[in-house]
């Protein structure tokens, strides 16, 4: 799923600026998974900017609501009603939902109280590790499931750099070399001749290297 | 004798390595470069080593060669994607470079632009390829690596370079390793320069093993010149890992930097024999190889 964290309280009041009638908008799909965009976050950001405001003595009306899901049009659709009389809108989507939101509602500004992080997975309660860079090219089935281009820290196609030293990265030792944990998984499934041939250079144009992406299926347009 | 005929020809070989300045004043680079260059086979120039943004390695080994160095121009995948390195290989050979050191690059994160985006279009292995391809007069145009050599567009003159790679024999584990430096003799490397080597028994197993693949290897000589630079390179610097009883040794020296030098002479000494030569790292201290070559009676 997509991981997202919510923006500093300060932020979000800097973006609002002198808008006066705004709406916070959650998102009931990743986001509430991750804990940062679904309905009882709005309740929480919706909460601190009222009270944020009355401290600045401010006059202004901050609605709350969330939808199944913000990367749909149809979903972005019933917030019509609620946006129609309000002047700014405040997602708490990934940056998929703040675009789809400011595509449905062309003449209404709509700003992001989340920094979209990446593509991952929670790990264990409170901490989300991310695993797929979308590039386009899935090399998975080469390299025990774990994914090279995601975890190790130069996308590297050939095995560990120098730097990799007792299973960590050279960045720092919390990160696991993805090369070695390759590896430990190659041996286990006794498919370690996978690592011998050499990987070619990648394609990157499949990845976000080629420019916006888009994905056609002509069996599924009407 | 130059580097190559010098590891050709079987005999042990003697590399150091000098960082460019960063700025653009090269008089103190030439200066150390020209008191060592009649002790060794030749020289390397990093290339912003330790992600560290410095003057760039292509110049300043034109500018040792016109002072009749042979250098080995580093290379790395950290800052160019596949065209700039193909360019700056066809440039390289245009100025009569011969020696390249195809490397992957640190992460611009252990760096002084830390939030820099890296590159790593390719990596090190891929970059042997390049070298080979550009040799054999073709580029890596609108085709992949995995197609024959016979595409790719025809260069108007080839190149004419020495690839080499780097190696850590000390990296634990050592298997993972073991498996992309194999793959990196598959690729075209003619010689290896290993990060500094201080476990020899370590060091033996991995010559039996380099030996057996035909892999030229010049095992890396670290001059250490006080105990804190050895925990600082210890933390700091990916793949060294100095022993406590260097560190102790350095510590219990009234002169610590004598001591790093009869320290480095001995491993030398040491080596003679096990592998193809040795590649020595001053760090700033250029000079001072000629003491440790002294010392070591070479």
């Amino acid at each position: 799923m997509i991981i997202a964290e919510q923006k500093e309280i300060s932020e979000i009041i800097n973006m609002v600026g002198d808008h006066r009638k705004i709406l916070v908008i959650g998102c009931d799909t990743c986001v509430t998974v991750c804990l940062s965009g679904g309905a009882k976050e709005v309740a929480i950001l919706a909460s601190a900017l009222r009270l944020a405001f009355r401290v600045q003595g401010k006059q202004v009306e901050v609605n709350e609501t969330t939808i199944e899901r913000q990367c749909e049009i149809e979903f972005v659709d019933s917030l019509e009603s609620m946006a129609k009389d309000k002047d700014l809108l405040i997602s708490m989507g990934c940056g998929i939902g703040v675009q789809t939101i400011a595509e449905r509602f062309f003449h209404l500004p709509v700003v992001p109280a989340l920094n979209t992080k990446f593509l991952g997975l929670p790990e264990k309660q409170g901490v989300w590790v991310e695993r797929c860079q979308a590039c386009g090219q899935c090399v998975l089935d080469k390299t025990g499931g774990i994914c090279p281009i995601s975890r190790c820290s130069k996308s590297l196609l050939n095995g560990p750099c120098g730097g990799s030293q007792n299973g960590k990265c050279e960045i720092n030792d919390e990160i696991d070399c993805a090369w070695h944990l390759i590896y430990e998984r190659l041996k286990a499934l006794n498919r370690l001749e996978c690592l011998e041939e050499i990987m070619p250079v990648k394609d990157w144009s499949t990845s976000r290297d080629g420019g916006p992406r888009k994905m056609i299926r002509e069996d599924m347009c009407l | 004798m130059n580097f190559q005929q010098s590891l050709t020809q079987n005999q042990f070989t003697i590399t150091t390595e000098i960082g460019p300045p960063k700025g653009t004043d090269t008089s103190e680079m030439l200066a150390q470069a020209s008191k060592i260059k009649d002790r060794v086979h030749a020289m390397n120039v990093t290339d912003n080593q330790s992600s560290i943004m410095r003057l760039g390695s292509l110049a300043a080994c034109h500018l040792l060669k016109e002072q009749g160095i042979d250098p080995i121009y580093q290379l790395t995948c950290r800052d160019r994607n596949r065209l700039a390195l193909q360019s700056d290989l066809l440039s390289a050979s245009a100025l009569g470079l011969r020696n390249v050191l195809a490397l992957t690059g640190d992460h611009p994160q252990v760096g002084d632009h830390p939030q820099a985006k890296p590159v790593f279009d390719v990596d090190s292995t891929q970059l042997l390829q390049i070298i080979g391809r550009l040799n054999e007069g073709r580029d890596l145009s609108t085709q992949f690596m995995n197609k024959p050599l016979t595409e790719g567009t025809a260069l108007k003159g080839k190149t004419d370079l020495f690839p080499g790679a780097v190696v850590c024999p000390e990296a634990n584990p050592i298997k993972p390793q073991l498996l992309r430096f194999s793959k990196k003799v598959v690729a075209g490397a003619k010689f290896f320069q290993t990060q500094a080597i201080y476990d020899f028994e370590k060091f033996e197993n991995f010559m039996k093993y380099a030996r057996d693949l035909g892999a030229k290897i010049l095992a890396g000589i670290l001059l250490l010149r006080s105990a804190g630079m050895a925990r600082y390179l210890n933390k700091n610097v990916p793949g060294i890992m100095v022993p406590d009883h260097l560190i102790k040794e350095m510590e219990s020296s009234a002169h610590p930097l004598e001591t790093g030098i009869k320290i480095a002479a001995r491993q030398i000494s040491q080596l003679k024999g096990i592998c193809n030569g040795v590649h020595i790292m001053a760090i700033g201290l250029e000079d001072k190889v000629l003491d440790i070559l002294d010392e070591a009676g070479i």
